[in-house]
């Protein structure tokens, strides 16, 4: 998308430190995987995943993921132009408190989730009165953990773009008697359009992987709450092939996800 | 994890190269001391024990005694799972001593011949059905467990509280709807102390260690028992200590101490 521009075609050796560093940089991320396709049993690989474990956690990983994707955009887009755009009072502060799943440890990002919507939670306790909803150990409980640690992907992609935006555009487009709504859907919405298909790849990608967040909210049990991150690590303990199995699904799915987004990040200028 | 959206590096306005470089060498200095400094005091020479989350209490005592015992030698827990804790020798953890909650763990560390010598059972525990303290939803006994509407949690089936409350429910005839399943009994206490599940089948030594739970008492006949076996692991960095460590365990001392969290002798 962004391609073009100028690139050099002159190839530069580097210094010799700088070769040594870099090369045990690029065998210190090829080792695990190495290990992963040197130790997967592929001659029964296929028995592997086509279980009904394997099946399930599938079917729940894709379900979460989906949905937090789309809850992060339909909260994460008006959320990345408000703190592009807006002019409110603590707004630093917001976007600090929004980019916090993004360095918390999930399982901190859990932890608070369920004092906040757990069943003795300031708000669950009450939601549960009101409605009967209990967020732990449902779908819907993975959802909330998968989107609180994934949706700062969306929302930090989506500002950047909109803060480079040249705001121009919006003003000449109001000057013409467009309404605010029909600015921000016809002009702002496409000209950020890269940045809302990478972010939006991104910020599925990390809910696909959630693992740390799911577990300590949502729980672990399969058919309901066990995506296959928490699968790979229940089979870790009694099942060392199938946690090979997963993991290869999973790693295979990531590397899918970043292929998708070569323009962005593997043909970097 | 990945370079953030593009567009948010602001340009910096120039100051001065010469105090920019000291203040990096200053950054890099301080990293590698501090990154030193933890080197330095990780685990150096104590005794590697990796022992089951269900020891958690008792084993923080016994270490101390141990230690008393034997001036000089400190004692490093790994607590956790007896099936991580089993994974994790198996795949070569310098670990001194194994402690499970049960022999079919054990037994498989010592299938793959990672243990040096035989296993010694040092303390047995029985399973408990546990409700966070008032028993909010009710529960009256294990039957209660296949009530749908209430939030049930088991260990994992890996794990020996896992196998054990399985046992126990099969042998009252209780097929459980289960909510959820943990990976050790200890992150299974945690939940029911939260009150988020109505309630779980823990040990009997968890229960008496939680003041938040209590126990609704079982029926005569229901219930299961588990042993816990003790080993010294296949190259152990100090097979000595690992050796008197074992030994401490099976002392009348370690007894009283187990005794006093609720352990049965072996």
């Amino acid at each position: 998308m962004r391609g073009g521009g100028v690139r050099a075609t002159r190839t530069v050796r580097p210094p010799l430190a700088v070769a040594v560093l870099g090369g045990m940089g690029i065998a210190f991320f090829l080792l695990p995987l190495g290990a992963l396709l040197a130790r997967t049993p592929w001659r029964r690989l296929p028995g592997l995943l086509a279980t009904e474990v394997v099946a399930d956690a599938l079917r729940l990983s894709l379900a979460a993921s989906l949905s937090a994707t789309a809850l992060g955009l339909l909260l994460g887009v008006p959320l990345a132009w408000l703190l592009a755009r807006g002019d409110f009072p603590g707004r630093g502060l917001v976007r600090g408190v929004v980019t916090l799943p993004l360095v918390l440890p999930p399982v901190v990002g859990g932890a608070l989730l369920l004092f906040a919507l757990g069943r003795r939670g300031v708000v669950g306790g009450a939601l549960e009165q009101a409605t009967g909803i209990v967020l732990p150990f449902s779908l819907a409980g993975v959802v909330v953990a998968v989107t609180f640690v994934s949706l700062p992907f969306l929302v930090l992609t989506v500002e950047g773009a909109l803060r480079g935006l040249d705001a121009r555009y919006e003003a000449a487009a109001a000057t013409l008697g467009a309404g605010r709504w029909t600015v921000f859907r016809r002009v702002t919405l496409p000209m950020v359009a890269p940045s809302l298909v990478s972010g939006t790849v991104l910020t599925w990608a990390r809910a696909f992987g959630e693992f740390g967040a799911t577990l300590t909210f949502a729980g672990n049990l399969p058919g309901h709450t066990r995506t296959l991150p928490l699968a790979v690590f229940v089979a870790l303990e009694s099942d060392r092939d199938t946690a090979l199995a997963i993991s290869l699904l999973m790693v295979g799915v990531s590397l899918a996800v970043l292929l998708l987004l070569r323009d962005r990040w593997w043909r970097a200028p | 994890m990945a370079a953030l959206p593009d567009g948010t590096r602001a340009a910096r306005p120039p100051g001065s190269p010469g105090a920019r470089v000291r203040w990096v060498r200053v950054g890099w200095a301080l990293v590698l001391a501090v990154a030193g400094w933890g080197c330095a005091q990780e685990g150096g020479g104590a005794l590697r024990v990796s022992a089951a989350a269900s020891l958690t209490d008792a084993l923080a005592e016994l270490a101390d005694a141990f230690q008393a015992a034997h001036p000089g030698t400190a004692v490093a827990l790994n607590l956790a799972g007896s099936a991580t804790l089993a994974t994790q020798v198996i795949e070569g953890a310098p670990v001194d001593v194994f402690l499970a909650a049960d022999t079919a763990t054990m037994g498989r560390v010592a299938a793959v011949d990672r243990l040096a010598g035989s296993p010694v059972v040092f303390a047995r525990n029985r399973v408990a059905l546990a409700v966070p303290a008032g028993n909010p939803a009710g529960v009256r006994g294990l039957a209660d467990l296949a009530r749908p509407e209430l939030l049930v949690g088991l260990c994992a089936a890996a794990v020996p509280c896992g196998a054990a409350a399985r046992a126990a429910l099969a042998g009252a005839g209780v097929r459980p709807s289960v909510d959820t399943e943990e990976p050790h009994v200890r992150a299974l206490l945690t939940r029911l102390e939260l009150g988020e599940l109505d309630a779980g089948i823990v040990y009997a030594t968890d229960v008496l260690a939680s003041a938040e739970v209590e126990a609704v008492p079982l029926e005569p006949g229901q219930g299961a028992e588990t042993a816990y076996p003790a080993a010294v692991v296949r190259d152990a960095p100090d097979p000595e200590a690992a050796r008197a460590f074992v030994a401490f365990l099976l002392s009348p001392p370690a007894r009283a101490i187990l005794a006093r969290y609720g352990f049965s002798p072996p």
